[in-house]
């Protein structure tokens, strides 16, 4: 009994000391950030005051969980790491089922969105959220081609996106061209200007690729800038034709897709088909991205990313297996750039600054790279979560009527890259699926003692 | 010119003619090679020849120059001077050598022979065409990738052929499918050798030191090489694994046709596994011969112990 008595003690006076070292260093920051508080009176005076109780507050929440995190939760995370931990087993299960319940939740999210809040209320929950995400999804789908496969470093990404939009843009603005013969054409475009931009850079590697496709993409934002005859500046391009439903538009007319299906006219409509064809679009990027893994390019896109020399070693032409990989990136934003041009029905260079690239490389980064279901996962967070801050308002009854959610977007960024790279250095999803396996799959698993539940007939069916 | 007279040939006595080449005609000849770096005098007028059907030994003490003669082979640098010549097939194109050389194309056909000027190719080409492998004196694995999918990456090339570059695969072709197993068949083939098949489908980079060297074998064999180059082979392996990878080297050498040519610090392996060894020092060649001659060479001996001259001198008159 007495030396668990002591033992205890002894607990509580660490913990208290850590509490109190923690607690003078929160009082040490906090006191010039909260302890002081300037404000203007009504005669434009600078007004010094002082915060003493939310000073104090917070250094006692700050202490406190301190002392609980000594006293208890440490203790608690020591013992549990002692304890043996059964295999990997619900993480596999848990990606077994995420697949296809995504890919299910995606088909069925229109018309859930529309039942839910109505036709007025639909059109933002598809557009804002659905067609925005799955832009970005597809973006990063297609950048994981050139930084998680083939490990090269591209800031410039959206270089790729905003030719195939102003390629979209120009060619159906000018000469008429439909949507549908356009797509590939942007495509083909973006690919191009990938393997024009891919030659300059194709000996360097790591920051030095980087710094030059950061460059790239600024150089073609100021040529869609200052070419003005072509691309009319600033200024943008408006009234660009919308995508038709294979031929049939979405408009009021009497040709329109609602007047020749017999249906009321509403916008829902293309919202609903611009949805559909921008997750077919990501759904393409995916299926090429998991058939081009199996394939002996993706291997040596891979093997590129582990180590270029070797690859030379072993008789792999490394010019072309770069510049393949820049071309399937750039192929993919410039269909996304299309589609994004005929979804807006205007562009300007706006659109296209180093933010955006950043921001996908951020999803490729957050998602871990190269692995598809990671990447879909970051841009659901990263644009799902700028999208829904603007929904945000009952957060104003709390801080009041000029609270802005969206103003912290940037902040909560920071946040949550800050909490990756603690948590998850490499990724949400950091472990990489062999392209193939020699052995039957988890076969060595088959012989560990399993817990009684299902983990067999799991195993069963994999073999069948 | 004469393939005969060249000087560093051991068996430059023998028969002359066709006959002559088809029993001890060289894979490879290195001739008058030198490197500078800048100032840098790293190998200088460098001569020698790997027989083919041979593990060739490329000795010397640290910083004698070794790596750089293989970097030139495999053309990772491109030597300041000399020729690099590498044949196989039938041996009579080496004839054609002089004509080549003055041709100045990469390399000339007869018959089923091929002979390549390995100086004047970029590194791929000279693994793909010239087919020679090398491994690296610090592991260069793809680390994150299987231990099979290493293996598949080596065979690049002949699946890039069969998958119609990309786009017959890309389709779901039956001929790729075809191709791709038996691809894994001959990477099968090679982990059974290496005794890595139970790991096939573990990262290459959690293996132990002397599988992840096994393993950078196998890959290199993958590529059906003609001569296969290894830098320093058994470094960092203990004298149990030394003495296994010395009865693989011979197995490779006995049961395909890929000459070896290596470097190597530990002697009991070079004298053990090599069947002629070349000793460099500062960049020159200062012997080369059968493992017995090295042994006892005076100028070997004094290189590996750092003797001066006049000891050199001295101990020759002692061993006498």
């Amino acid at each position: 009994m007495a030396p668990e008595a002591s033992g205890l003690a002894s607990r509580v006076v660490g913990a208290l000391r850590q509490a109190t070292i923690t607690g003078l260093i929160a009082f040490g920051l906090l006191l010039p950030l909260i302890g002081f508080n300037t404000v203007q009176n009504i005669r434009n005076e600078l007004v010094l005051e002082t915060r003493w109780p939310l000073l104090a507050a917070l250094v006692a929440i700050i202490a406190g969980g301190r002392f609980l995190h000594a006293l208890l939760i440490a203790p608690w995370l020591a013992r549990r790491a002692l304890r043996p931990q059964p295999e990997h087993a619900p993480r596999v299960r848990f990606a077994r089922w995420l697949v296809p319940f995504a890919l299910g939740f995606a088909i069925i999210y229109p018309p859930l969105a529309l039942s839910i809040t109505g036709v007025q209320g639909a059109v933002k929950w598809i557009d804002n959220f659905g067609v925005q995400i799955l832009i970005y999804v597809m973006l990063g789908w297609g950048l994981n081609i050139v930084v998680g496969l083939a490990g090269l470093l591209d800031l410039g990404y959206v270089a790729f996106y905003a030719v195939g939009a102003y390629s979209y843009a120009l060619l159906a603005s000018n000469f008429g061209l439909s949507f549908w013969i356009l797509l590939p054409v942007a495509g083909c475009l973006a690919a191009f200007w990938g393997i024009l931009l891919g030659f300059p850079v194709l000996r360097l590697r790591g920051d030095y690729l980087a710094i030059v496709t950061l460059a790239f993409g600024e150089i073609i934002r100021l040529i869609l800038i200052n070419w003005v005859p072509v691309t009319n500046g600033y200024a943008g391009i408006s009234s660009i034709p919308r995508p038709t439903f294979f031929g049939i538009p979405f408009n009021a007319s009497d040709e329109g897709f609602a007047a020749r299906f017999g249906l009321e006219f509403s916008p829902i409509y293309r919202t609903i088909f611009l949805y559909y064809l921008i997750l077919a679009l990501a759904l393409i990027t995916a299926a090429m991205t998991v058939r081009l893994r199996r394939l002996p390019i993706g291997r040596a896109w891979e093997a590129l990313r582990e180590d270029e020399i070797a690859c030379r070693s072993l008789g792999i032409n490394t010019t072309n297996t770069k510049l393949t990989a820049f071309a399937m990136g750039a192929m993919f934003a410039g269909f996304a750039g299309s589609f994004f041009a005929a979804r807006q029905g205007f562009i300007s260079p706006e659109s296209f600054t180093f933010m955006e690239s950043a921001v996908i490389v951020a999803i490729v980064v957050l998602g871990g790279m190269g692995s598809l279901i990671g990447v879909a996962m970051a841009a659901v967070i990263m644009i799902g979560g700028t999208e829904i801050m603007r929904e945000l308002d009952f957060l104003k009854a709390i801080f009041g009527n000029d609270f802005d959610p969206t103003q912290y977007r940037m902040l909560l960024f920071g946040f949550a890259m800050v909490l990756i790279m603690v948590w998850r250095p490499r990724g949400l999803i950091a472990t990489r699926e062999p392209s193939t396996l020699l052995h039957a799959r988890h076969a060595p698993r088959l012989r560990e003692p399993q817990g009684k539940g299902t983990q067999p007939s799991l195993v069963r069916e994999r073999q069948g | 010119m004469s393939v005969a007279s060249y000087d560093g040939a051991p068996n430059g006595t023998r028969a002359s003619g066709i006959a002559r080449f088809s029993s001890v005609a060289p894979v490879l000849r290195v001739e008058h090679l030198s490197m500078r770096f800048g100032g840098l005098v790293a190998i200088n007028n460098f001569s020698f020849a790997a027989r083919r059907g041979d593990i060739t030994a490329l000795i010397g003490p640290n910083g004698a120059g070794k790596t750089t003669v293989f970097n030139c082979i495999t053309g990772f640098y491109k030597p300041t001077e000399g020729r690099i010549a590498l044949q196989f097939g039938d041996p009579a194109v080496w004839e054609e050598l002089s004509a080549l050389t003055e041709r100045g194309t990469r390399s000339v056909t007869r018959g089923d022979g091929v002979l390549f000027l390995l100086e004047r190719m970029p590194d791929y080409l000279v693994a793909h065409r010239a087919r020679v492998a090398r491994t690296f004196q610090n592991i260069r694995l793809f680390q994150g990738m299987t231990v099979l999918e290493n293996l598949l990456v080596a065979q690049h090339n002949s699946l890039m052929w069969a998958s119609g570059f990309t786009v017959l695969g890309a389709l779901g072709l039956r001929s790729y499918a075809r191709a791709e197993r038996s691809a894994i068949d001959k990477a099968r083939y090679w982990l059974d050798r290496t005794a890595l098949t139970d790991r096939a489908d573990d990262p290459a980079g959690e293996l132990p030191y002397g599988g992840q060297r096994r393993l950078e074998i196998a890959r290199a064999m993958c590529t059906d090489p003609v001569l296969l180059c290894l830098d320093e082979p058994a470094a960092g392996l203990n004298p149990n694994e030394s003495a296994e990878l010395g009865r693989y080297l011979h197995k490779i050498r006995d049961e395909h046709a890929t000459s070896i040519l290596l470097i190597e610090h530990d002697m009991t392996v070079v004298m053990e596994i090599s069947d002629h060894i070349v000793v460099l020092d500062h960049g020159q060649k200062i012997a080369d011969g059968a493992p017995d001659e090295i042994r006892n060479d005076p100028r070997v001996i004094a290189a590996y112990l750092g003797v001066e001259e006049e000891e050199v001198a001295d101990t020759k008159v002692g061993m006498q």
